[in-house]
């Protein structure tokens, strides 16, 4: 073990470094504002340290695993919770005597989910998704007022459970058939276990991606999503469907494509039946929601399921094209959903008939800047071009196209037919005529707006670059 | 360059447009419509300045190089996606039509939209200027970029500014025009995808995938998936339940681009797109699709008779022209093929005309039922002889533009198949039955007491003008097709030789 090794681990040591200071902070004088700014500094630094840390790409320990590919996530997600700091500084400044807490689990979710990304083994992949689950819980649950924080905190807090029981049981019998729990040991040593005990191996397999698929939420382990969305305040809702699918998202990729999994037909078609699943449910609830968070939960489970169909594509192409299409797609989505996280914190009311989707009626005439960035993230949700979500379906299809999976495609198409309903139905409550004059938008609320909105059309109308910048990952 | 310049004067000028009405609240429909009638100087005046050779020269279909103009730039390289335009006879005259029908909308917009007039002109001139993008656009991806982005602009005019059901009619025609255009998608890209395969190289350029090689079953089912987006914008029956309830619901500027901008948008992809890339799969698929047209034209005839609804007859005899421009273009000879485009302008200003005037009615009584018009002729005489004209016009009276067409189109596909010809032609007795009904309802007839008292104003200078263009527009039409016939000639020509170089059958037939 040299040095490198540590500055190969530079954000994650940042990120560690932070939280310690935030619980030495609070031993000598609690203070709201200092606290928020520690956690900035911090993020900042770790965002820097995973630029720096590309210099030293190397597996850390059998634990971890530090490449372009992971490096680029971990300052992906670290910069998307910079963001969500921006939004909870204003949601809990008028919050009551305890807020300070918050910037702590804020931190630990982050070096979680970092974790998470970076993982290459069964152990780093428990331990990152716990130590960002647990942190997650008490976020949810932290408003003080309401019932609907705490319902939503404890029903993400059991289903969590449930998942991680999965999880551990499924690594068990991997183990067993494998004897590794590395991710690359699985991948040597899975089509000999797969030869003497098939059962096992995909029993294992499934076990764990049911799991992982809870903490994604895609369909039939969905139920808690709209509950939780709805039930969490903004920001937190926004850090849940951004940093924290996203994690689990990439060390699913990296599980299921290091593991060497995709060879197996069943899991191809297990896979197939919840990204199936996923799309068609998700869109189908989406229809009747009337309130914003709701809606854009199901909308995320829709997503994860379209993302699935990239993912069920390496067991037939090329694993370059995937591996792109998967990090063009989660980019997309998590630059997206900030931006549809920012407005409606900026622009909702804190409570449940705020966020109705007729809260949002004239927003078009009295803050055109935000609901013109609601807009684009809605259109971006959808697919229409010039966005970066048409580019990420783009890339969806083409790999579906290539691998032949008709039914997926078919059912893509069908699902985002359904979904253009009840994007629209945002967009049209935007351009009624207004009859209240909602919250007045503040100069950093308009600035957010216009960089997320930026970002979103910029990745849609002038990929190349980063297409280019993906082929070196 | 000067493609790019057209869709960009249009772009920045709906910008200049909606920031105009800081300075003064009449000050947009002004700067749009300058935008609109310099752009159209531009066109022409680039197009005189063309060499002599450009403008004489046969096009070659697959040989940009012949065409009028062309114009290619790398776009997003990693899978050969470029902005390619080209322009040659039919997308000029589609070109022209659309910046002339643009002009006609404005002023359509003129005293029709009372609030927020920044806007609603950014988005007229947005929505044109992306039809401009699909008459223009020869890499199939930037094709597919403007065909979904035009619906946009076009949805926020009828989400905001229509009629009392807009929400649901914008909502109707967005999900139908998406939903359709998905599946376009997922054709290009398997188009796409094969040609990959067979070269080795990712394009989307019209001109290299012209010589892609498919199989018979798989070229049959991506020419269904254009097919269908193109003929849900067309609209053919079955596929026309957007048509009534969004031109009805639009704002009269936004009717006069539908119907006669949007829809041609989708004739052009099958003429352009949908039959050259597959000749062979088009050819199978003709006789379902006549039969689509014949039905089209029928049912659109029929349904239009019993509307009591001025601008819901109007939309639904769209139905009906449109159903003969999808039989001339499936008969696919050359006749037929002269009398869809042909068809394709005249329907352009005949039905645009006749939304604005059903736009001038409903200003001024403030109702589309024609069961409470009757006798307007004695109040506005002036609109009710231009409606006159208007609508035997569109009921195929010799002499006008749009009799050429629908005899042209009856002509060619006689020589394809008797039967269906004789169906189609039934839609000319059913369109005289429903554009007298209408005028008789509204314009003749004794005076409706309700309106007998009140002074209800006639076509003034602006609305005479703008109808004096298409009058015009429609007279030459209908004496003298010849220059439009001549621009477009050349380019079926070469489109039909080339399908008949695919075709060995139909050379065979011919010789």
């Amino acid at each position: 073990m040299n040095a490198s090794v540590f500055y190969a681990m530079t954000p994650i040591l940042v990120l560690s470094g932070t939280a310690m200071a935030l619980m030495i902070q609070a031993s000598i004088k609690r203070d709201h504002k200092v606290a928020s700014i520690i956690v900035a500094i911090g993020l900042i630094l770790s965002l820097l340290g995973s630029y720096y840390a590309s210099n030293f790409t190397q597996p850390v320990t059998v634990l971890l695993q530090v490449d372009n590919w992971s490096l680029f996530f971990t300052g992906l997600i670290i910069a998307a919770s910079l963001i969500i700091l921006s939004l909870s500084l204003k949601t809990f400044l008028p919050e009551g005597e305890r807020k300070e807490e918050y910037y702590l689990l804020l931190i630990l979710s982050v070096l979680g989910a970092v974790v998470l990304i970076q993982s290459s083994h069964m152990v780093s992949l428990l331990l990152g998704m716990e130590l960002m689950g647990v942190a997650l819980y008490v976020m949810i649950a932290f408003p003080e007022r309401g019932d609907l924080p705490l319902e939503g905190a404890i029903k993400y807090l059991v289903l969590s459970a449930c998942a991680s029981a999965m999880l551990l049981y499924g690594f068990a019998l991997i183990y067993a058939a494998t004897g590794s729990l590395s991710y690359i040991g699985i991948g040597v040593e899975v089509a000999r276990a797969y030869e003497q005990n098939p059962v096992l191996v995909l029993a294992g397999s499934a076990m764990v991606l049911a799991g992982i698929g809870f903490k994604l939420s895609v369909a039939p382990f969905h139920m808690w999503t709209p509950d939780v969305y709805e039930g969490a305040p903004t920001a937190v809702t926004g850090f849940l469907a951004t940093v924290s699918k996203g994690a689990v998202f990439v060390a699913l990729t990296r599980f299921y494509i290091d593991g060497n999994l995709y060879q197996y037909a069943g899991l191809t078609a297990a896979l197939a039946v919840l990204a199936i699943a996923s799309m068609l449910i998700g869109n189908w609830l989406a229809l009747r929601q009337e309130n914003i968070k709701r809606l854009l939960a199901y909308s995320s489970i829709a997503h994860f399921g379209y993302l699935l169909i990239a993912l069920i594509a390496c067991a037939h192409i090329d694993i370059q094209l995937v591996s792109q299409s998967i990090t063009f797609y989660l980019t997309a989505y998590i630059v997206t959903t900030l931006a549809a996280f920012a407005v409606v914190s900026s622009v909702a009311e804190e409570d449940v008939r705020g966020q109705e989707i007729q809260a949002l009626e004239g927003l078009f005439w009295y803050r055109p800047l935000e609901a013109s960035a609601l807009t684009v993230a809605m259109l971006s949700l959808a697919g229409i071009p010039l966005t970066a979500g048409f580019m990420a379906k783009f890339f969806v299809i083409t790999v579906g196209v290539q691998s032949h999976l008709w039914v997926l495609l078919a059912a893509l198409i069908v699902g985002s037919a359904v979904a253009i309903y009840y994007y629209l139905r945002v967009i049209f409550a935007m351009s009624k005529p207004c009859k209240v004059k909602g919250k007045a938008s503040t100069g950093f609320d308009r600035t957010l707006a216009i960089i997320l909105m930026a970002c979103v059309l910029l990745l849609g109308s002038w990929p190349q670059p980063f297409i280019a910048y993906m082929g070196t990952l | 360059m000067v493609m790019i310049n057209l869709i960009l004067i249009l772009l920045v000028g709906g910008l200049l447009a909606m920031l105009s009405e800081r300075l003064d609240e009449n000050m947009p429909r002004k700067v749009a419509m300058a935008a609109v009638l310099f752009d159209l100087i531009y066109l022409i005046s680039s197009m005189l300045s063309l060499p002599e050779i450009a403008q004489l020269q046969a096009p070659i279909t697959n040989d940009p190089s012949t065409w009028l103009m062309h114009f290619k730039a790398n776009w997003i390289p990693a899978f050969g996606i470029s902005i390619e335009f080209a322009m040659d006879g039919i997308s000029l005259l589609m070109v022209l039509l659309t910046l002339i029908l643009g002009a006609v909308a404005i002023s359509a917009s003129w005293t029709d939209i009372v609030k927020r007039k920044g806007f609603f002109e950014a988005n007229l001139l947005w929505s044109l200027a992306g039809v401009l993008g699909v008459f223009l656009a020869l890499d199939l991806l930037l094709f597919f970029l403007f065909w979904e982005v035009m619906l946009i602009p076009m949805y926020f005019m009828i989400a905001i500014w229509g009629h009392e059901n807009r929400g649901y009619a914008a909502m109707k025609f967005f999900i139908f025009t998406q939903a359709s255009g998905l599946l376009m998608l997922v054709s290009i890209l398997v188009l796409s995808a094969i040609n990959q395969e067979t070269t080795g190289v990712w394009t989307f350029s019209y001109f290299d995938l012209l010589n892609t090689n498919i199989s018979e079953q798989a070229s049959y089912w991506i020419m269904l998936g254009f097919f269908i987006a193109f003929v849900v914008k067309l609209p053919g029956f079955p596929f026309h339940t957007w048509l009534p309830d969004a031109h009805t619901q639009a704002p009269t500027a936004g009717s006069v681009i539908l119907a006669g901008v949007l829809l041609k948008t989708g004739a052009y992809g099958l003429i352009r797109f949908a039959v050259p890339l597959f000749p062979q799969a088009a050819l199978d698929f003709s006789y379902p699709a006549m039969l689509l047209g014949a039905a089209g034209v029928v049912y659109g005839a029929v349904l239009a008779f019993g509307q009591a609804d001025f601008k819901r007859l109007i939309a639904y005899s769209s139905v009906s022209h449109m159903g003969f421009v999808l039989l001339g273009i499936y008969a696919w000879n050359e006749l037929a093929l002269q009398g869809a485009v042909m068809q394709m302008v005249a329907h352009g200003f005949s039905t645009a005309a006749l939304f604005m005037i059903a736009g001038s009615i409903q200003e001024r009584l403030h109702t589309r039922d024609m069961s409470q018009m009757s006798g307007l002729w004695h109040q506005m005489p002036r609109m009710g002889a231009v409606a006159m004209f208007f609508v035997v016009a569109s009921l195929g009276l010799p002499g006008l533009g749009n009799f050429v067409a629908e005899f042209l189109i009856l002509l060619g596909l006689f020589q394809v198949n008797v039967w269906i010809t004789v169906i189609a032609a039934t839609g000319l007795i059913t369109g005289a039955a429903y554009s007298l009904l209408l005028m008789q309802k509204s314009f003749q007839g004794e005076i409706n007491k309700k309106w007998a008292e009140s002074k209800l104003s006639d076509f003034g200078q602006r609305e005479m003008m703008t109808m004096a263009v298409m009058i015009i527009a429609l007279i030459f039409l209908g004496i003298y097709p010849q220059p439009v016939l001549n621009i477009a000639e050349p380019v079926l020509h070469s489109l039909l030789d080339l399908t008949a170089l695919a075709l060995p059958s139909i050379a065979e037939a011919k010789l």
